[in-house]
């Protein structure tokens, strides 16, 4: 049978003749009768009091519609944070900006009118009075006494203290520790950079009081739940969200955030579409941003190189207010993952969340899985340093051996199944490691700066139990859910809460149902990103769709087998008990010659004439598919760099990885994932970076001038391989592969860098990116030491 | 004030009077409703709003309509001929060089003019040549890839 070989195909992007050809379906695509434009008036200072908003010249400005400020929301509350730890401070997040400004950026006025530039012109004319204030935006700075106040609710600017590990324990692990090695570790902030920026269209429909809104979004019906029940208070079923092509978002387009809520209030009062689309330098000031932790950690350490115990205080920057999932980042979906795939004696770690007058940063790729990757590969590499130690042996010295069914950590997660040691001997393999030291050290003989770095990852995604992240402080379910409609025809049409924005769900999917159910993937179509079709969806983020949304939609293909053996066995007059599915067929058990076609079951279910008695017409599934833990991806990187002694410019030479993402349903998909997950860990580690101004608090990097997004001819190509490790999680065995990159990529650039320095006695770099001006400076104050 | 602009986009008149102001880019997204380009960055660095003005590969956020009456311009919804892709499309079809999308569009119209350039371009020809497009998915692996394999079949015809 053809459809045999479906699952682990690469098999041609359905969704792609339509981005090839232009006629892709994003946000801004959108035009409608009647249409309004809509433009934000945003605050030019870090923190300042509103003292007065003057709209004459504004209003009269031709092409007009509305001008709307804080005071004209009334009735409408704060944007919602969706993860709540103990004691957070939780200070109000309105959709325009009331009384004070926070951050370059925040919105206090929204203009519309009958074109974009006279939307644009006219909030050039909104007169706002300022009473410009002192600001705070450095991370390590925030809650030193002195520091400028975000909030009168947070004093000191702590938005909390969370904790996890054992201080006890590990204060004993320390004290037994024959050598300590302790860094200081800066992960700077990021930008997402979606290459589609964020765009809604908001259409109230006076006549039926419905609101449709368009949004570019991972998760339409978050969105929905979010903007209807906690801040607009209009009835969720009147609201129809949809989230179209999407391109590209990296966690930047989970959030609800301040522009499409105010349209889908704004279209309520006017009666007339209104479309926002952000430029881009709206979407550097304005989307959530990534990372920005600035961390101590000290690892003790036996003598032979055994990892006894990992302290660790970190300092995580939130912004100027708390976006949708901002708490859970820097707490846990990072301070458990500091085990890593190490046997450590004992973990204890200490976040301090803190405001600053800068955008609110939020889940970017990875989401505090990459920060603590990268503390744990970056201190691996300093332990190896210390002791005079292969970074490969430390590190098979402490890994945690092969198991199938689980390994307790020190810091609260039970990991799935995993094999560190394996993806290490394949990596090494295509590394030709002993090869590469030969030709390193013969290098280093003649000046050239050649060095290798490694990165063995693992990360927690397929989010998540929805018990144990509601006990963690989440306000939401984490479940997905999966129609599967067979149609009397015997074609099917699938509705997921899983959104793609570049994912390929509606070939992957497609992939996965035509397998189970033994029919040509044609006859299969995936429908995703609007809650007006789909039951209900927690969306697309934490690597999350093909294991937690594929196997809701298998859950509900078992339903569908299950209810067509009950009909094809009355039909061929035997027991239900005796029927099998196979090769798309219902046949008796072991009788592949009496049979019944899927498709004459579908329509037997529809058109019921001869029919099991007291069986429901019809033959439509659906389930809510609730994880029982994360499932664990893990792997192992490489990155072989060299480094211009006299510039300080990093080459790649060549970047190596071996993924284990458990069962693999495309492997062109997943390559695909790696790949992009592996610029943009290699963007943090050598050029990208959101920088303040200490003093005015602006974004200086507020622009693709000036922050550098990866280009071509910056990377090489990637070297992947894959090992598979199937998760016992779900019954796919899939674990998830969105974001692995990202995770290993950063510390084995890093590590690289750090080890083709290793000769002149550097053995760290306190901060990224590695920009050829860093490097150089690294060089110089080396060479001045030495 | 407005001014006449009359082009020929893919081979189809369209006139409109417009603001001197108006870019390139919006005439053709708003006024003639080719929805096909895009725009990713307000400084000409992304190339998502690639077209072929004149038979050059231009940025058409970096131009104003006024300054492009009566070119000749193709857009991506003009590269696919008779129901079958371009070459470059099929490429980037084949070799998965794309994900989200978004960049997709300028980085086939710049791939054409790079591979008009440079008939049998190395690697480095490409990634070099690709200078003025971003993309933030695919990590530029399959679009390199694609634009070898595009430019292979273009030869062999």
């Amino acid at each position: 049978m053809a459809t045999a070989k479906l699952l682990g195909s690469s098999i041609k992007r359905r969704e792609d003749p339509r981005f090839l050809t232009g006629k892709g379906n994003y946000t801004d695509d959108l035009k409608l009768p009647g249409m309004t434009y809509a433009a934000f008036v945003r605050s030019p200072h870090a923190s300042a009091t509103i003292r007065k908003i003057d709209l004459a010249k504004a209003k009269a400005y031709p092409g007009v519609v509305a001008i709307f400020t804080g005071k004209d929301m009334t009735g409408v509350n704060s944007l919602p944070c969706g993860w709540l730890l103990p004691e957070l401070k939780v200070p109000p997040h309105m959709p325009l900006a009331g009384d004070a400004a926070r951050y370059v950026g925040d919105p206090v006025a929204i203009v519309i009118a009958e074109t974009q530039s006279a939307a644009r012109d006219a909030a050039d004319l909104v007169d706002v009075d300022w009473g410009v204030l002192p600001s705070v935006t450095s991370t390590e700075r925030a809650a030193q006494s002195g520091s400028a106040q975000v909030h009168e609710v947070a004093p000191g600017n702590v938005a909390f203290k969370w904790q996890i590990g054992d201080a006890a324990e590990t204060d004993a692990a320390f004290k037994k520790a024959d050598v300590v090695v302790k860094k200081r570790i800066v992960n700077q902030r990021l930008v997402a950079n979606a290459m589609e920026a964020r765009a809604c269209v908001a259409r109230y429909e006076d006549s039926t009081g419905d609101l449709t809104l368009w949004v570019t979004s991972q998760n339409p019906h978050v969105h929905r739940l979010l903007m209807t029940a906690f801040v607009l208070g209009i009835p969720e079923h009147k609201v129809r969200v949809i989230a179209p092509d999407v391109g590209g978002a990296f966690g930047s387009k989970i959030f609800l955030y301040n522009e499409e809520t105010v349209c889908s209030w704004a279209t309520r009062q006017i009666k007339r579409p209104i479309r926002w689309t952000s430029d881009r330098r709206e979407a550097f000031l304005t989307d959530a941003h990534g990372r920005d932790h600035v961390t101590d950690a000290e690892v003790a350490l036996s003598r032979d190189g055994k990892m006894l115990g990992l302290r660790v205080k970190t300092t995580a920057n939130l912004g100027a207010y708390l976006s949708t999932f901002a708490p859970a980042v820097p707490t846990y979906l990072y301070g458990t993952l500091l085990n890593g795939v190490y046997t450590f004696g004992a973990i204890h770690c200490e976040v301090t969340g803190v405001f600053t007058n800068t955008t609110p940063v939020d889940a970017y790729r990875g989401a505090g899985r990459p920060e603590a990757c990268y503390l744990l590969e970056r201190m691996v590499d300093a332990c190896a340093a210390a002791l005079k130690m292969d970074p490969v042996e430390i590190r098979r010295k402490n890994f945690i051996p092969k198991f199938d069914n689980g390994y307790q950590t020190k810091v609260a997660l039970s990991y799935d199944s995993g094999n560190y040691g394996g993806a290490l001997d394949r990596l090494l393999q295509m590394l030709d490691y002993k090869k590469f030291r030969a030709e390193q050290a013969e290098g280093r003989a003649k000046g050239r700066l050649i060095g290798v770095g490694f990165s063995t990852y693992i990360e927690a995604c397929s989010i998540a139990p929805s018990k144990v992240v509601g006990s963690l402080g989440a306000q939401a379910g984490l479940w997905e859910s999966g129609k599967v409609r067979v149609h009397p025809t015997g074609k099917v049409s699938v509705f997921t809460g899983s959104h793609s924005h570049g994912q390929g769900h509606e070939t992957t999917f497609a992939q996965l149902v035509a397998h189970h159910l033994g029919i040509p993937m044609d006859d299969v179509d995936i429908i995703h990103g609007d809650t007006g079709i789909v039951p209900f969806g927690m969306g697309s983020y934490g690597s999350r769709s093909a294991s937690v949304g594929g196997t809701a939609i298998v859950m509900s293909i078992n339903k569908i087998k299950e209810k067509g053996k009950k009909i094809a066995a009355h039909l061929l007059e035997a027991s239900p008990q005796d029927i099998e599915y196979a090769n798309g067929q219902f046949q008796v058990k072991g009788s592949p010659q009496k049979a019944v076609p899927f498709g004459q079951v579908a329509l037997t279910a529809y058109v019921p004439h001869n029919y099991p008695e007291g069986l429901e017409p019809g033959l439509e599934e659906t389930s809510f598919y609730d994880p029982a833990n994360f499932c664990f991806p893990f792997g192992a990187h490489a990155c072989v760099v060299e480094v211009d002694p006299d510039t300080g410019h990093v080459k790649i030479l060549r970047y190596v990885a071996v993924d284990d993402v458990g069962n693999v349903i495309s492997p062109m998909i997943v390559d695909g994932m790696v790949h992009g997950g592996i610029a943009q860990g290699v963007g943090q580690a050598l050029w990208e970076g959101a920088v303040y101004d200490v003093d005015s608090g602006q974004l200086v990097s507020g622009t693709m001038m000036d922050y550098a997004v990866p280009r071509a001819e910056m990377l090489p190509f990637y070297e992947t391989d894959r090992t598979e490790t199937p998760t016992p999680v779900n019954i796919l065995g899939i674990k998830g592969a969105g974001e692995t990159g990202t995770i290993a990529a950063t510390p084995a650039v890093v590590n690289a860098v750090v080890d083709a320095l290793g000769g002149l006695g550097v053995d760290h770099i306190e901060t990224m990116p590695l920009t050829a001006e860093r490097v150089w400076k690294t060089i110089q104050a080396a060479r001045a030491k030495k | 004030m407005k001014n006449k602009v009359t082009v020929t986009i893919n081979g189809v008149s369209h006139s409109h009077e417009v603001e001197p102001r108006l870019l390139l880019v919006h005439f053709i997204r708003e006024l003639a409703g080719l929805t096909g380009t895009h725009v990713g960055c307000d400084t000409s660095q992304c190339g998502a709003c690639t077209i072929h003005l004149n038979g050059q590969a231009v940025k058409s956020c970096t131009l104003l309509a006024v300054q492009a009456d009566g070119a000749q311009i193709t857009t991506i919804e003009g590269m696919a001929k008779d129901g079958k892709l371009h070459a470059i499309q099929d490429g980037f079809w084949e070799k998965h060089g794309l994900q989200c999308g978004f960049c997709t569009p300028g980085m086939i119209m710049s791939a054409a003019q790079l591979i008009q350039r440079y008939p049998k371009p190395t690697e480095a020809d490409i990634r070099h040549q690709l200078e003025g497009n971003l993309c933030r998915c695919t990590g530029y692996h399959n679009i390199v890839k694609a634009i070898q394999y595009a430019a292979e079949n273009m030869a062999k015809r």
